[in-house]
This record gives structure tokens, C-alpha cells and sequence, in this order.
């Protein structure tokens, strides 16, 4: 069973890299927040979070449910403003990121009333429609520009959702538990795709997950979010694309431990 | 069903209503336009079997082919096409006055927290009150002239569409409209691609609905005054005691009525196509 999704992995990874996004790679946007803190109602979700990025970093931020890494991942997109602290993308505040910044969502949020190639363009001008054709090429699914979205799979929509987030070129992603809704065979397949088109486009990419062992495949720093702090930051230096092996396996049992220990 | 797919081995379940299917109507094969059509007929063809044994008097119910002879005479004479295009076009002129004022109402209220504030909870008061109410006053406004059927039908429609526009861009899943702000949509392009489509659903209801409302308002408008239209004819026939004609202009209602009906579900098929239930197959 592992040996056969590990192929899927590198199956999709050399699928995928036949059609690069853009020729020249943005500079991914280095992110930096200091001494940001989060209320909602009373109850402090976030409270003294430093963290640095540097720019095209992949970092996967993992914690429980409730622990406030979807609230760290809406503050970077400028959804919510922060209570205290500061937020910067570079030299830019997060509601002014524009074109920049991009965010895919767990549900994928397409627009069920536009056909498929016409989510990916949204936003763009008319002028920047190839843009968007080479988006949804680079996910596999430009066959099926021309279909509505309720009749592609959970992990069609999810590639269009990230040809939608990807097609212009931003230097900062978010990825709000993109996968979670999906199953393991596919999930895999998307997480190849992911690092794929990461690694050719050079976007600071910030990943929220409670999946340990996406963390472990994906993350260059994984970032454990516990009681609203900063619990624990790993730097994962392995060789990509990562198989699922002994070396991803201790990643994995470092960040399992660690989320266990604080249960008890 | 294919059975073969399922490897064949497999017994196709029996089918329970092939007998009471196969009985009757099966075997003639007839289709479903025919169907529609044998009650109506049946229908028809009673109550001239009726009124031709004498057992309905004519002068309460005339039979249908006395209708159709009024129908004919109308239409030779003119008077038919002149009655019909003068209501068409008070109802036309109704609906749209109360469409858009009821459209860019319920957009404000929609779109601004401030504009609900301000005159929400006075249009829902409004909406209660059944507008053919107003006749009264309407009349000693306007007079028993054009505007006062048009302005009636306006009100109808008014409060239909507004709702239902309100309604429909409140309901918007709230996601969609944070993942278009993050796509830098904002003004008019987060109107077209979010919120009139995604609110559109809601307001042909709101245009089937009202398109009925326009109807009732013109034939009561029309009964009470005026000396053109359908409601006129009927009104004028009664005098005459000319009980066809008075079925004539009450045919012709439910036709028009049907008509607008079935184009506006046409458009709505056609503009909902992305819908799962409401779009085309």
C-alpha cells in the first residue's frame, strides 16, 4: 500500500512538470510577525506569536483543532486584522497584497455559476486569460475548462482551486487544510502536485494542516501551534521530493510526540 | 438498467409496477404532450355535453363553442388584439416600473448594512398590507386613469422582487464572498461574478412569483375602471349579459398568464444552467 501511493507521488510529480506555470519564478515574499495576538469573544486565540519566513520557504503549520492556526493563516490574508502585534509581507500589509497573495480554501469555494476556466480567471483581466489556461493546464484539467464545477471530483475542484490561487503568480500562498476533505490516494496526489508546481514558481507557500504526516513530506519548517503560541519550530532539511521512509518517519514521531505530550 | 456491467451473474431485480404500467396507457405509446392535454379535453368535452343537453343553462355557463365563436368575432373585429395588447402592455409597463425600483431596493438593502437599517423593517410593514387596498386611494390619486392600473401593478410587483433580491444576495455563502476578496474582486466585477449570480436563483422566484401578482392587479384594476382591456371587455360583455365574452376575457387570462409563465421558466432553465436542479439537464 505505501509502495503504491509513493508511485503516485513521483507518477504525478513527472506528470505535472511537463507544463511549467511561468517561465520566470517571482521572488517568493518573505512574511514576518511580531508580537501578533488574537482575540475573538473574549477567548485568546493567538497571543505573542513571532515568526519569520523567508522568502519561497515552505512552511506547514500543524496543530489541533481549536489551536488557532487557521486564525494565524487569516491574519497573513489580511481576512482579520490582528489585536495586537504586526503583520508584514515584506514591505506590504496584508490587505494591500493584491495579486501578491492568494488563499486556498479546505472547501475550495468555487463559484458553482462560472464554468471551470472561468473560477481560474477570476480576477484576472481579459488580457491575462492565458495566464489562467496555463494555470489549469499545469493542474492537469485543461480538458475540462469548459464543465461546471459541480460535476468534476472533491480532488478535481481542489486542483482547480489552486489553479485559481496560482494563476497570478502571487509570491505568498496560503493553504488552509486544502486537503483535509479529500481521500488518502488522492491526497497524495495532490501533495505532489502542490510541491510541484512550488518548486517551479518560488512562492513562499504557508501550509495549515493537522495531518502529521503531510507536515513531514511537505514542510521545509514545520510551525506546532499549541494554546494560541508557537510550540515548537523543526526545520526539516530533507532531499524532494520525500517518500514516506524512516527519516520522514522520525519527523513525523517528533511532531506526533510533542502534539501528545500536551494532551496529557 | 444495464445488468451486464454487473458481471452477469447477478439476477436483475423484478420490476414491481411493470404490470400496472404495461396495462393501460403503455400500450398506446402515447407521449407526454398527449398526456398533458386528455384531462383538459375531457374536460371540455363535458361541459359542452352539458350545455348542449340543456342541463347547464346558457345564460350562466356558456358552452365552449359559443365561446369560440366570441373568440372569433372578437379577433375579426379587432377588438380582441387591441384589448389584449393594451393590457399587455399596462402590465409590461407595471412590472417593469416595480421590477426595478424592486430590484435596486432590495440590491441596497443586500449589499449595505446602512440601507437595511434605514428602510428594511418600513418595506416589510409595507409588504403586508395587500395592495389592492390601496384602490381607494389610488383612485382619488390618480384618478381611473392608465397610471393609476399601472402604478397598481407596480406596487404588486414591488414587493415581490425586492424581497426576493434582499433575500438572495443575503443568503450568499459568505465564503465565496472572502475567497473573491482575496481574488482582489471589488465593485462592479464583485457584482457581476458573486453577487447578482449567486442571488439570481432567488430573484426568479421572486419574478415568477410577481409575475402572477402583475396579473391579478390588472384584472381587478381593469374590472373597477377604464374603457380599454381585457378586464374592460369582460366587464363591458356582463352589461350584455354576453356570458361568452365574459369566459372569453377570463380564457384569456389563464393563456397570457401560462404564456409569461412558461418564457419566464425558460429563462430561468437558461440563465440557471450551472444549477443542479433548476438548470437544464
Amino acid at each position: 500500500m505505501a509502495s503504491d501511493a509513493r508511485q503516485g507521488v513521483t507518477f504525478f510529480a513527472r506528470n505535472f512538470s511537463a507544463a511549467p506555470l511561468r517561465a520566470v519564478s517571482p521572488a517568493g515574499l518573505p512574511v514576518r510577525m511580531r508580537g501578533v495576538a488574537k482575540t475573538y469573544g473574549g477567548r485568546r486565540v493567538l497571543r505573542d506569536v513571532d515568526l519569520s519566513i523567508e522568502p519561497g520557504e515552505f512552511i506547514v503549520v500543524i496543530g489541533r483543532s481549536g489551536s488557532g492556526k487557521s486564525t494565524l493563516l487569516r491574519l497573513l490574508a489580511g481576512l482579520e486584522n490582528p489585536d495586537g502585534g504586526q503583520v508584514q509581507l515584506g514591505e506590504i500589509a496584508p490587505r494591500d497584497a493584491g495579486e501578491n497573495l492568494r488563499v486556498m480554501f479546505q472547501d475550495g469555494r468555487l463559484l458553482p455559476w462560472r464554468r471551470v476556466i472561468d473560477n481560474v480567471a477570476l480576477g484576472l483581466t481579459a488580457a491575462d486569460r492565458p495566464r489562467a489556461e496555463a494555470a489549469l493546464r499545469a493542474v492537469g484539467l485543461e480538458d475540462r475548462a469548459r464543465e461546471w464545477p459541480r460535476v468534476l471530483s472533491g480532488g478535481q475542484k481542489q486542483r482547480v482551486a489552486l489553479a485559481r490561487a496560482l494563476a497570478a503568480s502571487p509570491r505568498l500562498v496560503l493553504l488552509d487544510e486544502p486537503l483535509g476533505a479529500l481521500d488518502a490516494l488522492t491526497r497524495l496526489e495532490m501533495q505532489g502536485l502542490i510541491e510541484t508546481l512550488w518548486r517551479q514558481s518560488g512562492f513562499t507557500a504557508v501550509l495549515v494542516t493537522h495531518d502529521v504526516a503531510e507536515a513531514a513530506l511537505l514542510a521545509d519548517r514545520i510551525i506546532l501551534i499549541e494554546d494560541g503560541r508557537i510550540a515548537l519550530d523543526l526545520r526539516v532539511d530533507l532531499p524532494r521530493p520525500r517518500r514516506a521512509g524512516a527519516a520522514v518517519a522520525e519527523i513525523e514521531a517528533t511532531i506526533l510526540d510533542r502534539l501528545l505530550a500536551a494532551k496529557i | 438498467m444495464d445488468t451486464r456491467k454487473a458481471g452477469g451473474d447477478v439476477p436483475s431485480p423484478p420490476e414491481l409496477p411493470s404490470l400496472f404500467k404495461r396495462a393501460f396507457f403503455r400500450q398506446f405509446k402515447l407521449p407526454p404532450w398527449v398526456l398533458t392535454w386528455i384531462v383538459p379535453g375531457a374536460l371540455i368535452l363535458g361541459w359542452e355535453v352539458l350545455s348542449a343537453s340543456g342541463l347547464v343553462p346558457a345564460r350562466k355557463l356558456p358552452s365552449p363553442h359559443s365561446v369560440a365563436i366570441a373568440f372569433w368575432d372578437a379577433l375579426k373585429s379587432g377588438e380582441l388584439l387591441q384589448d389584449v395588447f393594451v393590457s399587455t402592455l399596462r402590465a409590461a409597463t407595471g412590472f417593469f416600473i416595480g421590477g426595478v425600483l424592486g430590484f435596486a431596493f432590495g440590491l441596497g438593502a443586500g449589499i449595505s448594512r446602512l440601507a437595511e437599517n434605514l428602510f428594511d423593517s418600513t418595506l416589510q410593514m409595507l409588504r403586508m398590507v395587500p395592495h389592492l387596498a390601496l384602490i381607494p386611494l389610488v383612485i382619488v390619486w390618480f384618478g381611473i386613469g392608465e397610471s393609476a392600473k399601472v402604478f397598481l401593478v407596480a406596487v404588486g410587483v414591488f414587493f415581490p422582487i425586492y424581497y426576493n433580491t434582499y433575500h438572495g444576495i443575503r443568503s450568499i455563502d459568505a465564503g465565496l464572498l472572502e475567497m473573491a476578496r482575496i481574488q482582489g474582486l471589488t465593485g462592479f466585477s464583485l457584482f457581476r461574478e458573486v453577487i447578482f449570480p449567486g442571488a439570481l436563483p432567488s430573484i426568479l422566484v421572486g419574478v415568477r412569483y410577481s409575475l402572477g401578482i402583475m396579473w391579478l392587479t390588472l384584472i381587478v384594476a381593469e374590472t373597477i375602471a377604464g374603457n380599454s382591456g381585457i378586464g374592460f371587455m369582460t366587464m363591458n360583455a356582463r352589461e350584455f349579459m354576453q356570458t361568452n365574452v365574459v369566459l372569453l376575457g377570463i380564457l384569456l387570462y389563464a393563456v397570457l398568464g401560462k404564456l409569461i409563465d412558461s418564457v419566464a421558466r425558460l429563462v430561468e432553465k437558461e440563465a440557471l444552467a450551472w444549477h443542479p436542479t433548476l438548470g437544464k439537464a
